[in-house]
């Protein structure tokens, strides 16, 4: 996961807006199913979870199976109360943790 | 005479079969885990119908990356708001496909990602809710593969 993540998502919202929020990463999401040219299992290697967070509290997680396609894409909503900071984290299957932040301002 | 009526019989019998067959396949008890996975996830209790709307292809003619979304009607209020939902695909090796959580600040409880689907399956959602209660709903993709029709 060298790669930075992209995400999308307004730089500002009204009180009380449901933004959309967009994000995905690159990632080959190995299976575990497949196997190599003699025959051997690759080892299963996936992002198997997502989480994002606002302000330091949770909006929307999850726990992600080797059924998610390559380059794992989620699309969640959330509702802006307040000015402040997405927090994005993305975790390996070795334990690594990618991590991105956005900013988001009240309109008006 | 005879003959063609027992061809046609046959030909009716045949296409009977396909058109019952079908759906029997796609209601048969899942293959995989699918089904234990969903009892660990409701704690054996049953799940109602509705709430749920699934947006999956009917059919994938690549099974590497099916988009599927999610909505459930929920007014995503600090009481009252879908907590997570599971989603199981009941023809993979591996039936989990994703648990999805969601908190009142998600605002809506929609969610859309990318799956995969080693077959034509079925693919079920069930949605816990603050309240405890539980939906489900379930939709089956025909995957194509290598191009041949499903």
């Amino acid at each position: 996961m060298a790669d930075k993540p992209r995400i999308k998502l307004p730089k500002e919202a009204k009180k009380g807006e449901i933004i959309q929020i967009k994000t995905l990463v690159s990632h080959l999401m190995e299976s575990g199913q497949r196997k190599d040219a003699q025959g051997k299992p690759i080892p299963r290697k996936i992002v198997n979870k997502f989480a994002c967070e606002f302000n330091g509290k949770p909006v929307f997680s999850c726990a992600l199976e080797p059924a998610i396609s390559a380059n794992p894409y989620i699309q969640f909503d959330a509702r802006i109360d307040e000015e402040g900071t997405f927090k994005f984290a993305w975790t390996d299957d070795d334990g690594s943790v990618v991590a991105a932040e956005e900013k988001i301002a009240l309109k008006g | 005479m005879g003959a063609i009526n027992r061809r046609q019989a046959f030909l009716l019998g045949g296409g009977f079969v396909a058109l019952t067959v079908m759906p029997m396949a796609a209601n048969a008890e899942p293959s995989n885990d699918a089904a234990e996975l969903i009892k660990k996830f409701t704690d054996g209790k049953e799940a109602a119908k509705g709430k749920i709307t699934l947006d999956l292809p009917e059919i994938a003619e690549n099974g590497n990356t099916v988009p599927l979304a999610l909505t459930v009607e929920s007014p995503m209020t600090s009481d009252n708001y879908v907590k997570e939902v599971l989603f199981v695909a009941d023809g993979n090796p591996n039936a989990g496909v994703a648990t999805l959580m969601f908190t009142p600040m998600s605002g809506k409880a929609e969610a859309s990602i990318r799956i995969r689907l080693a077959q034509t399956q079925n693919v079920i959602a069930i949605a816990k809710m603050s309240d405890g209660s539980l939906f489900t709903e379930r939709k089956t993709v025909k995957v194509t593969i290598g191009g041949c029709g499903g």
